[in-house]
């Protein structure tokens, strides 16, 4: 398909430093108590509490589910957060705790994090994950075929997951910190939306380098340019390296100048992240009670 | 038989690679032979001429602009007995075609030691280099060495010159040898007369970015030379060299050099 | 849905005298008058200082000649020593003087701590360095300093302009008086604090405030040798009539009207974020800011929404608030000429357009703005705005761009953005600009040169270029 390769190198290209500078800049606003005390929410409200690893068990999912839906037992005003994120064979169980709660079940699909199996492995993987109970999943792209510069197996391969993932929303993981420039970051994020992705996400969280913050300030002006060129809004998620509510809050600052209030929104921004919500959860607790939180008096699971 | 007549040369000007008369008509007698007068409207014709022909003069390259200023070595050195019966010493010639010849080796060397590449402390390549002023008025000294002192400089970093001299037989011999060295025409105008009348009128001008008053002796008019310059804030080199066979170090070069500093981010 | 709750600076870190004299010898003195500075954020009067005369002036020279004999034969490396005493200094009172800072000039905190500051250290550290090593910097062997300078700077960076001037004179040798700009007097002032509490020798800087006058008496004084002035082209061009025949070395660094190019290739993001960084940074109190935007007519419809909607996120207002990125104009002359030049622009024909933004009731303030519909002979083109005030020209093609960038009497500074390099080469190249921002603008660094062609000055400030304007 020679028309995406057009449209992926007609974009227009990224400067490294400029856009570095800009995220930097960025990092600079002052956010003081009662934005602070919204931004801490809002973040709450955005968070994929996740658990990625060869060590899951029921059990540790069950707790985390628990804990995305009240995350401060202490405190009945602290919101649910967004969704929680896990391995295909954990939906079920995560699943049996989130019904009826208004709590997103994410999870990782296509051969999470390589990305390397065949495509029918793939669907399966996505259609599995469906099957239990996960109303979002998130996908990653082959980085290989991407940078083999082979646009149209990506393209395909996203196609098909869409199409296996039904109602459920699909979040495409591009793995920025594979794709070794940031103009492959802008061309990878119109790749996917236009390839259908409900939400285009920073990483796996498995390799090296996560989400940034000038990754991130790129891909919401690729879902920015994309809206006004097609009319489509795509959501935005970085995920892996996010730890402290500063972190956190960062984001919400490059959300709000860089698109505005329409992304400023759980259904349109996501965290992924797992030790981000105790961070969270300090925070904001210390803004209520006005002396600094100890790390005791939240749950670890 | 009598003795065969002298042919007279008839000292003209030399703007745009052509060597007309005053537009004037005036003429004064120099050692018995006439010389054109300039006024200032030949000043006005010579900036033009020298203002048409700096952008290419100024984007030869250097190893260009090097290999016609030792062509003017060259030719200078073959007109050795001519430049001996204007009067000029032989000693003078000598020393004149040596500095043609050292001024030849500047041209792409002089970027190397007044640029820089500057570390910056960023993500930045920094370069700086030197490029020509542009137009310069030069009120030229009477020498042969003199002269090509102060033309030599200006031309071989590219800029292109209105010169003013009181001695038209040396300067537009000169003028001959620089018809024939593959100095593109308008690169060097040379206008003979007195520099105050016609000086005043390149100081002023718009067009003119630079003015070497190493020629003035007469410190009043280069003051008020230097003052008509601020007007368009041209770059001024002052009176001040008299002896022009010590090392004339970097100032007639940098004194017509602009500096230009480039900035680029660096990054995949 | 997201608003920034204010967060302001605390002013609580900077004391400012009610009077303060000028600095003489090492002592601060009475002067013939005084004058009040205010802060332009609030026309809240800040202190009042002493006006320069001409026996003040007189002064300050004498001082400043009986400084030089010794100053001038203490060993490089012990000049080195005081001026990075004096880099550390700013470094750790750095806050204080970034308050000052944005207090007396009404500059957002975010860029007198960002920028200025971090700046002026680097510029003492810089030129401490080359005191001992002037025999390296290629202006001959035995390199001598001149004698005492006479140094004006202006409003815009009050104490970058200063640290431009003193550092590079200090390290060669010489000694200086300094006269700041008549609306920015304070953190000169400071800075005289600064020199005591390094234990600089006496005389060696003196600081006359004053207003246009003072600046006169200074750089015509007969025995200064040297005249350093940054400011408007005016009145650089009256300062070199005054100095014609005189001998002394002048450098002039002076206004602008710099074209960002924008060609179609552009990162296109990047070059919206060095548009706005270009004109609105300091208010656009900047010599070299990118007043003139020149974008390829194909896409300047493209690049003009991108640029609007940024500029719609631009916070104007409280200079100390942290999250401020456009403060006060300087002085209500100032406002005045911005306020006059814009509505020039109006009765030309171009189309203004500001985003929609509250400015406070007190003090001096200008929306950010700009015009479309430029052309070259609408005077808003051609002449130094010095204010939040972009003037937008199309071009068709790489010789046009370069021909509108050029056709102007000034030549300090221009833009390129393009992501194919030999075009950036080839346009830097034929730019007629003394500092030329390829795919970025407005940067700065005390290793860099920076300074104009035609009639935007000359002489360079910074890096080893900028020693010369201090040897002999």
């Amino acid at each position: 398909m020679s028309d995406l390769r057009s449209l992926l190198h007609g974009l227009p290209g990224v400067d490294k430093v400029g856009v570095e500078a800009r995220a930097a800049a960025l990092g600079t606003r002052s956010v003081k108590t009662s934005a602070k005390a919204q931004a801490i929410d809002l973040a709450i409200r955005m968070v994929d509490l996740t658990t990625l690893e060869g060590a899951d068990t029921p059990g540790k999912v069950r707790a985390l589910s628990a804990k995305a839906v009240r995350p401060d037992p202490a405190d009945p005003t602290c919101p649910s957060v967004a969704a929680v994120c896990v391995y295909p064979a954990m939906v079920p169980v995560a699943a049996s705790v989130l019904r009826d709660t208004g709590v997103h079940l994410a999870s990782v699909a296509t051969a999470f994090p390589s990305g390397q199996a065949p495509l029918d492995v793939k669907l399966a993987d996505t259609r599995d994950a469906v099957a239990g109970g996960a109303d979002e999943i998130d996908m990653v792209i082959s980085r290989g075929a991407f940078l083999a510069g082979d646009y149209t197996k990506v393209f395909d391969e996203i196609v098909a997951v869409k199409e296996a993932c039904g109602d459920a929303h699909l979040k495409v993981i591009l793995e920025t910190g594979e794709l070794g420039t940031y103009d492959n970051v802008r061309r990878a994020s119109w790749l996917a939306m236009t390839a259908g992705a409900d939400f285009i996400k920073t990483s796996t969280g498995k390799v090296p380098v996560a989400a940034t913050l000038p990754v991130t300030l790129i891909m919401l002006e690729a879902v920015r340019d994309f809206r006004a060129r097609t009319g489509r809004q795509v959501g935005v998620k970085p995920a892996g390296g996010i730890r402290t509510t500063k972190d956190a809050v960062k984001y919400l600052v490059l959300i709000n100048e860089t698109v505005g209030d329409d992304w400023l929104s759980p259904d349109w921004f996501r965290f992924g992240a797992s030790s981000l919500l105790n961070d969270l959860l300090m925070q904001r607790t210390k803004l209520t009670t006005g002396h600094y939180a100890g790390p005791d008096y939240f749950t670890l699971d | 038989m009598p003795e065969r007549l002298h042919v007279r040369k008839t000292y003209k000007l030399y703007v745009g690679g052509a060597f007309p008369r005053s537009e004037s008509g005036r003429t004064y007698l120099v050692d018995g032979d006439n010389a054109a007068l300039a006024s200032r409207k030949d000043a006005r014709d010579a900036v033009v001429a020298a203002r048409k022909a700096q952008p290419k003069w100024a984007a030869a390259t250097a190893y260009n602009r090097g290999q016609v200023v030792y062509r003017i070595a060259e030719m200078v050195e073959a007109r050795r007995a001519e430049f001996k019966s204007l009067g000029v010493p032989g000693k003078e010639v000598d020393a004149a075609v040596d500095r043609l010849v050292w001024y030849a080796g500047w041209s792409d060397k002089i970027a190397q030691v007044i640029g820089n590449a500057n570390p910056v402390a960023g993500p930045y390549f920094n370069l700086t280099a030197p490029e020509p002023t542009g137009v310069v008025g030069v009120v030229a000294p009477a020498s042969l060495l003199g002269l090509v002192s102060v033309v030599a400089p200006a031309i071989v970093t590219g800029n292109t010159v209105v010169v003013l001299t009181a001695a038209p037989q040396v300067a537009i011999t000169l003028a001959e040898v620089l018809a024939t060295s593959d100095v593109p025409g308008g690169v060097v105008n040379v206008l003979t007369g007195h520099a105050a009348e016609t000086a005043p009128w390149l100081a002023s001008h718009d067009d003119v970015n630079g003015l070497d008053l190493t020629g003035i002796e007469d410190a009043e008019l280069a003051t008020e030379l230097e003052r008509a310059a601020a007007g368009t804030l041209k770059r001024v080199r002052r009176p001040g060299v008299t002896d022009f066979t010590a090392d004339p170090g970097l100032a007639p070069m940098t004194a017509f050099l602009e500096t230009k500093t480039v900035w680029h981010p660096k990054g995949f | 849905m997201f608003d920034y709750a204010p967060a302001p600076e605390s002013r609580s870190v900077v004391s400012i005298a009610p009077s303060y004299g000028l600095f003489i010898d090492g002592s601060f003195v009475e002067g013939k008058g005084t004058f009040k500075t205010i802060n332009p954020a609030t026309e809240e009067v800040l202190a009042e200082v002493a006006l320069g005369g001409p026996e003040d002036v007189d002064r300050a020279v004498a001082a400043a000649r009986r400084a030089f004999q010794s100053w001038s034969a203490l060993p490089g490396s012990e000049r080195a020593k005081y001026l990075f005493r004096i880099a550390r200094i700013i470094q750790e009172r750095s806050r204080e003087l970034a308050v000052l800072e944005s207090l007396d000039n009404g500059k957002p905190i975010r860029e007198s701590r960002d920028v200025d500051l971090p700046l002026v250290a680097a510029h003492f550290f810089y030129y401490a360095g080359w005191a001992d090593k002037l025999a390296y910097a290629g202006f001959g062997p035995d390199p001598r300093p001149l004698g005492v300078a006479g140094q004006v700077i202006p409003w815009n960076f009050p104490l970058l302009m200063l640290a431009w001037k003193i550092a590079p004179a200090l390290a060669a040798g010489n000694t200086v008086v300094l006269k700041p700009a008549e609306t920015t007097p304070l953190s000169a002032l400071f800075f005289a604090d600064v020199c005591r509490q390094a234990e600089l020798p006496q005389g060696v800087v003196n600081i006359v405030t004053g207003a246009g006058d003072t600046g006169r008496y200074l750089v015509e004084h007969p025995d200064v040798n040297k005249v350093a002035f940054t400011g408007s082209t005016e009145v650089g061009r009256q300062i070199a009539r005054s100095v014609a025949g005189t001998g002394k070395k002048l450098t002039l660094e002076l206004g602008g009207k710099a074209a960002n190019i924008v060609f179609d290739d552009a990162p296109i993001d990047q070059a919206v974020e060095g548009i706005v960084n270009g004109i609105f940074f300091n208010q656009g109190h900047v010599c070299c800011a990118g007043s003139r935007l020149l974008v390829q007519e194909s896409i300047a419809e493209e690049l003009l929404g991108s640029l609007k909607r940024r500029m719609s996120t631009l916070r104007v207002g409280d200079p100390l608030d942290k999250n401020t990125d456009v403060g006060a104009i300087n002085s209500a002359a100032q406002l005045a000429r911005i306020t006059e030049l814009s509505e020039i622009g109006d009765q030309e024909g171009a189309e203004r357009w500001s985003p929609e933004c509250q400015l406070p009731d007190r003090g001096f303030w200008f929306a950010p703005t700009i015009f479309t519909g430029v052309t070259q002979a609408h005077r808003i083109a051609r002449e130094e705005i010095f204010g939040p005030v972009l003037s937008v020209l199309t071009f068709r093609t790489p010789d046009e761009a370069i021909e509108k960038a050029n056709n102007t009497p000034y030549g300090l500074s221009a833009g390129i953005w393009s992501d194919k390099g030999s075009r950036i080469l080839a346009v830097a190249d034929q730019l007629r600009a003394g500092v030329v921002w390829a795919n970025t603008f407005n940067k700065f660094d005390p290793t860099s040169p920076f300074g104009g062609y035609k009639e935007s000055g000359y002489g360079r400030e910074g890096g080893r270029h900028g020693l010369e304007a201090y040897l002999a």
